[in-house]
């Protein structure tokens, strides 16, 4: 058998921390063959990024390689090298570092840097490692961007990385590790920031390059769907060490450890049974959740919360030195109805316009059209016309869940604090009464009640994500905006905290608007769905209905490029390829809208509706 | 751009006009002026010759008329004794304590200020960025500690204590007379070429006295930047392509660094004028500093009214200059994009 491209071999990595060394990466031994790729999974922690760090060696100063080798074989010649005993700085690791081994990471934005334009950033690259003028570096440039899809690569030479959108941002980054034409490419999570659409784009950009260049590549995600798409072999770790490796069909169809089968259990899937639970890895547990009980309250008649023809225009201006402004529509005749006691999912890309939905609702944005209906028993009040005591109620009643559990969490305020600022503000209890109260949210969410005392800084992503949710109830709200709540976390923690906001639901009686853009996610934890392009909801249905027969183009082609953890439902990337699909006057023919126009929604089955195209609508009325 | 700069300008002339009126109602505040308190005491002293002569200038300078008609005169928007002749017109008014025309008063002075001053800030930053640099890249190690504990030391050290200290040894070891900025002999020469020899060399204690409170906080505000930039996703790029580490620094992450010390050079400008006047006292230097400290205290109102506008002017051509030069060296401004 042909020696392998890299072998790393009981690659050991030491943490010097202030409490002591800690061990990352633990006697991991792996082989990348030419040409394959091979998927290193794990929860966040498990020592998957420093793996790919230890192998170009850009560990921070407070690692080290403490053991093993990791042996590269460059197919272009020459020995091979055992990477772990060359020094991080010296001229053979430069040479390999970016020339022969190259890498990408997760997030587009912050790895290119905001003052360089991509041209540069990307010659750059291929000046470091061979002997080329800056006029041919920019020749080679402009034919990689091309490359990997970038529609005017002369342009692109001159432009600034806050100048483009996320997926061409992520391309960009791929032209930049490919202009050397590396025999490994090393992927950090290449997709984990972007939207789904552009995700399968990016996959499939991968894959392709990979087939005409013959390199390696070795992908770090913890997204099983992911790799049951692209990788060819699966190493999975946890704790820094491998717990389970073979290739894909041997571990989708086969898991044998333990560990790989409960993070299998834990991801949303959509052939999930009606009432199947996710099973975290670790499930936590409260003991007063299930006798807490919803507070008695007058229920309303309708739906508790409605929007009706939400309309709201941005005005950008482009530059300062210009002055010319130009009228963005965000939100467009925005029509949604959440009944007491449901969950109503709001699924589409960034910026389609969910989040400023969320803030009109919660009243931090104003309308420039239509109206937002609150309902709390005594029939429905326009949120905007509030005022006083109303509006003071009406803030009780509706609460947020943020995205980031690490920036939403005042990190100099202690748990209790947090937990018991809602009801200080709101002037309720003595200081007895919220420290009862917030041991109870405490309990409510699984966390311990010693925990009071302690900073966000000492809890993991997941539990600070629960804190929030302690925080939001704290004022026993009857609706939960809850904005990308589990799309900063790991799937395992995912699990977790979308099994909470299920059991919340259930003994509280809460509403749920939730926004995201995992489908997986939110067919797991809606009720009704509402998907949203461009600032219109282009689709509306029960979600059995919705992933059953999607009429939509938008709706077919997001449900399309969601990557399943099943082999046996492989992306279909000829069919993403081909699509503009989230251009509203791209659409075809009944969906398309004119630039500007509104187009309607029409009821095909009962509770499902689609938006037509305007003279289609016409003709349906 | 065009369209932004006369904006800018236009806001820029509104702002000094503000200043104009506060610098000289806050001077007027004090009751009586120069001239009155000087008659007070020339009646006192029963000297009605001297008396007449500052009853003229009174008449000749309109400090009869009220407040705001000085005021408009002085700005040069109203007629005065002598016609239109104010700041507008290039008249800076007379200097009442030392009897000259205020132009005359603060000549040198002016252009040795920023003499001293742009010495010192070169000085800054020519020892604080190398320094900044090794102990961000280095951070927790003994060099790092040991710039912290220097830099500590330079913060905490009295200026004017050191400014002596260094005074005794430079004119024992190097025969550098004590005070001022070139030697006595020169006072009132023309700048020939040993002035400007004696002058360099006096420049050696008061560009290392001044600048060594800033170079010490600016170690510290430029370590603490370029440890948040060395973070980030971008500089590991740098990194993962194969770039050295000197120059993925320098291009980097060091160059994010600079955004706010670019910000900075508005507030810089007008702050080496007036904070260095202790320094400048005990050096008995020849600048503007202790020429308005002495305004200030005698009241000598268009002397120091004019040094005021002076650092006005400063800040706000300062402000121009750092947006300016953030534009021409960050994208995102440029643009006015987002992030």
């Amino acid at each position: 058998m042909e020696a392998p491209l890299l072998s790393v071999r009981q690659l050991t990595v030491d943490f010097s921390t202030d409490a002591g060394d800690f061990r990352a990466v633990d006697g991991l031994t792996f082989d990348i063959p030419k040409g394959r790729t091979v998927a290193l999974v794990g929860e966040s922690g498990s020592g998957k990024s420093v793996t790919a760090q230890a192998i170009l060696q850009i560990l921070s100063n407070k690692a080290r390689i403490a053991g093993g080798s990791i042996l590269f074989n460059d197919p272009s010649g020459g020995q091979s090298v055992d990477i772990a005993a060359l020094k991080p700085e010296s001229d053979a690791m430069h040479g390999l570092r970016g020339g022969r081994i190259a890498m990408i990471f997760q997030e587009p934005m912050t790895s290119l840097s905001p003052l360089h334009t991509i041209g540069d950033q990307i010659s750059e690259a291929l000046m470091i490692h061979a002997r080329v003028d800056q006029e041919k570096a920019n020749r080679r440039t402009m034919e990689v961007l091309a490359r990997v899809g970038f529609p005017d690569p002369k342009r692109a030479l001159r432009t600034y990385p806050f100048e483009l959108s996320g997926g061409l941002r992520q391309r960009a980054m791929i032209a930049m590790a490919l202009i050397t034409r590396p025999a490994l490419l090393i992927a950090d999570e290449p997709t984990t920031a972007l939207d789904v659409t552009t995700q399968a784009q990016i996959l499939d950009l991968i894959k392709e390059l990979q087939a005409e260049t013959g390199m390696s590549v070795l992908l770090i995600t913890h997204d099983l769907g992911v790799v049951a798409n692209v990788a060819d072999e699966v190493v999975v770790m946890y704790r820094g060490r491998v717990m389970e490796a073979g290739s894909r069909e041997e571990i989708f169809r086969n898991a044998q450890h333990p560990y790989l089968q409960a993070l299998m259990r834990a991801v949303p899937r959509f052939a999930m049974a009606e009432n199947e639970r996710l099973t975290p890895i670790r499930e936590v547990g409260s003991a007063s959740l299930a006798s807490a009980g919803a507070p008695a309250r007058p229920q309303p008649a309708g739906p508790i919360l409605k929007a009706e023809r939400l309309t709201k225009c941005f005005t950008l201006r482009s530059g300062w030195f210009s002055g010319r402004t130009q009228q963005i529509r965000a939100v467009s005749e925005v029509d949604l109805a959440l009944p007491a006691g449901r969950t109503l999912g709001l699924v589409g890309e960034s910026g389609c316009g969910k989040t400023t939905v969320s803030k009109m609702i919660m009243r931090a944005i104003t309308p420039d059209s239509g109206r937002v209906l609150f309902d709390d028993g005594t029939g429905p009040r326009n949120v905007h016309e509030l005022d006083g005591d109303a509006l003071t109620a009406y803030r009780r009643s509706v609460q947020f869940i943020f995205q980031d559990p690490f920036s939403s969490l005042n990190p100099r305020m202690t748990v209790y604090e947090i937990l018991t600022e809602p009801l200080r503000i709101h002037d309720i209890g003595t200081s007895d009464e919220r420290y009862e109260r917030a041991k109870q949210l405490l309990d409510m969410v699984g966390l311990d009640q010693r925990s009071l005392r302690r900073y966000p800084h000492s809890f993991s992503g997941g539990q600070r994500q629960r804190l929030g949710i302690a925080r939001a109830l704290a004022l026993e709200p009857r609706v939960l905006l809850c904005d990308e709540p589990v799309s900063a976390l790991d799937v395992s923690v995912q699990a977790q905290v979308l099994n909470l906001l299920k059991d919340l639901q259930a003994a509280l009686g809460l509403s749920y608007l939730f926004v995201s853009h995992n489908l997986a996610v939110v067919d797991y934890i809606a009720d009704t769905i509402a998907v949203m392009c461009r600032g219109y909801i282009v689709e509306e249905a029960p979600k059995s209905s919705l992933f059953r027969n999607p009429v939509h183009p938008y709706t077919q082609a997001l449900l399309a490029a969601v990557p399943d953890p099943d082999i046996d439902r492989p992306l279909d990337f000829a069919k993403l390829r081909a699509g503009r699909f989230s251009h509203p006057s791209e659409w075809p023919e009944p969906f398309r809208i004119e630039p500007g126009g509104y187009g309607a929604m029409k009821e095909i089955e009962p509770g499902h509706k689609v938006r037509l195209g305007s003279p289609a609508a016409r003709e349906a009325a | 751009m065009i369209r932004f700069l006369l904006r800018r300008i236009v806001t820029m002339a509104v702002t000094l006009l503000i200043i104009s009126a506060l610098v000289f109602f806050i001077i007027k505040l004090p009751p009586g002026d120069f001239l009155t308190n000087q008659i007070a005491e020339l009646r006192a002293q029963g000297e009605s010759a001297s008396v007449a002569k500052a009853e003229f200038l009174i008449k000749q300078y309109g400090l009869d008329r009220p407040v705001w008609q000085q005021y408009l005169v002085w700005l040069g928007v109203m007629p005065g004794p002598n016609g239109f002749s104010g700041l507008l017109q290039g008249d800076w008014g007379w200097s009442f304590e030392y009897d000259k025309p205020v132009v005359e008063v603060v000549g040198d002075a002016l252009w040795l200020t920023l003499l001293v001053n742009f010495a010192v800030v070169i000085f800054i930053h020519l020892i604080a960025i190398p320094i900044a640099i090794y102990s961000a890249t280095r951070q927790y190690s003994i060099g790092d500690y040991f710039a912290t504990f220097i830099g500590y030391i330079g913060l905490a050290t009295p200026s004017f204590l050191l400014a002596l200290i260094l005074l005794y040894y430079m004119n024992r070891w190097f025969g550098i007379s004590i005070g001022g900025l070139y030697d006595a002999q020169y006072a009132g020469e023309p700048w020939t070429w040993p002035k400007i020899q004696s002058l360099l060399s006096h420049l050696v204690v008061p560009t290392v006295v001044i600048g060594l409170g800033g170079t010490a906080a600016m170690i510290r505000r430029m370590r603490a930047n370029l440890l948040d930039e060395l973070g980030k996703q971008y500089y590991v790029t740098a990194k993962a392509k194969g770039l050295g580490p000197t120059k993925a620094l320098l291009k980097y992450p060091f160059r994010m660094s600079l955004n706010p010390f670019i910000a900075d050079i508005g507030n810089l400008l007008p702050h080496l004028v007036s904070g260095s006047v202790l320094v400048s006292l005990v050096l008995s230097l020849p600048t503007v500093g202790p020429i308005l400290l002495n305004a200030l205290k005698s009241q000598d109102q268009f002397l120091a009214g004019f040094i005021l506008m002076f650092v006005a002017v400063l800040t706000v051509v300062g402000m121009l200059i750092s947006d300016l030069l953030l534009a021409w060296l960050d994208p995102r401004i440029r643009m006015g994009g987002g992030r």
